[in-house]
């Protein structure tokens, strides 16, 4: 039996533009939807086949305001079977502040009689991309860590993670539980929720923790966008008709065979 | 004052991102330093020179016949000794290993760096949000580590080449850094992100494909073009359209090409951070407005199952 905890991390789903807030200091996402980044969905995804795999349990944490609520429900109609929420501003927390919140968490959970035999992180944040916070938790648990793993199996006391390698390849890691891993997408496709899933999620109540440290920040100063440049396109055409006109240019760039 | 490049090596030498990252610290320090981990070849020595290192430490022995970050970053620690800066490409392996180094040495870690500016304490900018922002970050610490972003700088070489001595670092590494190391690896599968990271030319396609069964026309595209490979956006692996490793983008693989085709690709920050370094932007989309066509340097307005195969046969009229 494995438990699994899996962390994650409202960010705003951006489209093909990024608004700034007035102050420079993050994203406006007054007009955006919200996700988790793609490397999480593939760690909750791991974390919730891993638990049934192995009759363990699958827990959801993130931390953030109310808001991200959301995204704890999200995990929870896909098959997570609880959920913390740590409450607090998450733009005042450096990647430092998050791995400690969270190993504050585990430390309080292991004293109340629930382990956890693997933390799953993503291997960075689509926003903030620190890629950091699973390795610092790592060294603030005293615990092995594999960073950029795409699957896993637990067998026994053992968890087998594959991560690709430089050249193209897989590297295999075998390491001793407890132990965390950073996972990046690419090694199984996250499910999509079903309707009873979704109900299901309603009820299960959010475990809410207050953190009981005061985060040092990431020391972010300011945000800043590259200039906007005015588009320099040369439309070649419209439609099967600009065929020619393509062929030109590739044969100018010296890309045809 | 100097700086230490931990860099990572393959059978050409050092890697094209590891140059890059000599070759932008050297800008601002020229007292660099390179940690090599295993062999170091005497034209290792005169690659590293030529990029203007004054010296070679190498961390080799058992401890390192496989990879282990953990055993990596007590390398680096080692052969940091009083070095006010320590920097590493921003691959998977130099974001991981200075990660654990920062963690060692308790201090902050700032990755994909693009610019640094001041020297006490140092300001550096990194990307965000896929490289779509810039984040100004203090430094403070009295180490300064950080990773620097692939194509933030040429992989140039020193107007004055330098002879570097070499020296064997003695490294202890305890065995709780080998507490996760890789046990064996498996080759990938022929034709796997390789191939689309050195093309020369990317065919990208998106949600515009329509189904699994819209890639035909584009494959048929790659092979009329010289060194062409398909790339696809997130949407398409996310589908199950088509491969995780064929995907390019934040999440995916990072591409240079001389020319990228976008077909029915919107142009979402997840997958410009994968292509926006492309030299030549051809976009083929039905959507004029999309920012994938208003970025580009070259565009079609159409549906790409009507312009690709009309290319194509183009491609081939020419070709006789």
């Amino acid at each position: 039996m494995a438990n699994v905890l899996v962390c994650i991390k409202r960010v705003p789903d951006l489209g093909g533009e990024i608004r700034l807030t007035a102050d420079g200091m993050g994203v406006d996402d007054s007009s955006l939807g919200h996700t988790v980044s793609p490397h999480e969905e593939a760690a909750v995804e791991l974390a919730i086949q891993t638990a049934k795999e192995t009759g363990g349990q699958a827990t959801v944490l993130t931390l953030g305001s109310e808001e991200a609520v959301e995204q704890l429900r999200n995990a929870l109609a896909l098959g997570c079977t609880g959920a913390v929420l740590v409450e607090a501003d998450a733009t005042a927390y450096g990647p430092a502040d998050v791995a400690a919140a969270v190993a504050d968490v585990v430390r309080d959970q292991e004293a109340a009689g629930t382990t956890y035999d693997l933390v799953l992180v993503g291997n960075d944040a689509s926003d903030t991309g620190d890629f950091q916070v699973g390795i610092r938790l790592s060294y603030l648990l005293d615990r092995p860590v594999v960073a950029g793993v795409s699957t896993l199996g637990v067998e026994g006391d053992e968890v087998t993670a594959r991560a690709g390698s430089p050249d193209g390849g897989t590297e295999v890691y075998q390491v001793a539980l407890p132990a965390v891993l950073t996972v990046m997408e690419g090694g199984v496709e996250p499910r999509y929720p079903s309707i009873p899933g979704r109900m299901k999620a309603k009820k299960i109540a959010i475990d809410r923790v207050t953190p009981t440290r005061d985060p040092v920040g990431s020391g972010r100063r300011r945000l800043t966008l590259p200039p906007a440049q005015p588009s320099q396109v040369t439309v070649l055409g419209e439609g099967p008709e600009a065929a020619g006109a393509v062929v030109d240019l590739l044969e100018s760039l010296g890309v045809t065979r | 004052m100097s700086v230490l490049v931990l860099v990572e090596t393959d059978e050409g030498g050092a890697v094209e991102v590891s140059r890059e990252t000599l070759a932008f610290v050297r800008g601002t320090e020229p007292d660099v330093r390179a940690l090599i981990v295993g062999e170091v070849s005497p034209e290792l020595v005169d690659q590293l020179g030529s990029y203007g290192v004054r010296e070679v430490l190498r961390a080799d022995g058992e401890a390192f016949s496989s990879y282990a970050a953990a055993a990596w970053a007590s390398a680096v620690v080692a052969a940091a000794d009083g070095m006010p800066v320590v920097a590493a490409a921003g691959t998977p392996r130099g974001n991981e290993v200075l990660a654990h180094v920062a963690c060692r040495l308790g201090v902050a870690m700032a990755a994909n760096v693009v610019a640094v500016d001041g020297t006490g304490p140092l300001v550096v900018s990194r990307q965000v949000l896929g490289g779509s922002a810039l984040e100004e970050l203090p430094l403070p610490d009295a180490v300064a580590v950080l990773t620097v972003a692939g194509h933030a700088c040429e992989p140039s070489t020193a107007d004055e080449p330098a002879t570097p001595t070499v020296r064997d670092l003695s490294v202890d590494v305890p065995a709780s850094d080998l507490r996760a190391r890789v046990v064996r690896t498996e080759p990938g599968e022929p034709d796997e992100s390789g191939s689309l990271k050195s093309a020369r030319v990317v065919v990208g396609a998106g949600r515009g494909a329509g189904s699994a069964d819209g890639f035909k026309e584009l494959v048929e595209l790659t092979e009329l073009l010289d060194g062409a490979a398909l790339g696809v956006s997130r949407v398409v692996t996310s589908l199950g359209w088509r491969p995780h490793h064929e995907q390019v983008g934040q999440t995916g693989s990072r591409v240079t090409p001389d020319l990228y085709v976008a077909c029915g690709i919107s142009g979402a920050i997840q997958h410009w951070a994968g292509m926006s370094s492309s030299k030549t932007i051809l976009a083929i989309n039905t959507d004029a407005d999309a920012p994938m066509v208003t970025k580009a340097h070259y565009a079609v307005i159409g549906d790409l199952h009507e312009v690709v195969p009309a290319i194509n046969e183009e491609l081939r009229r020419r070709a006789g």
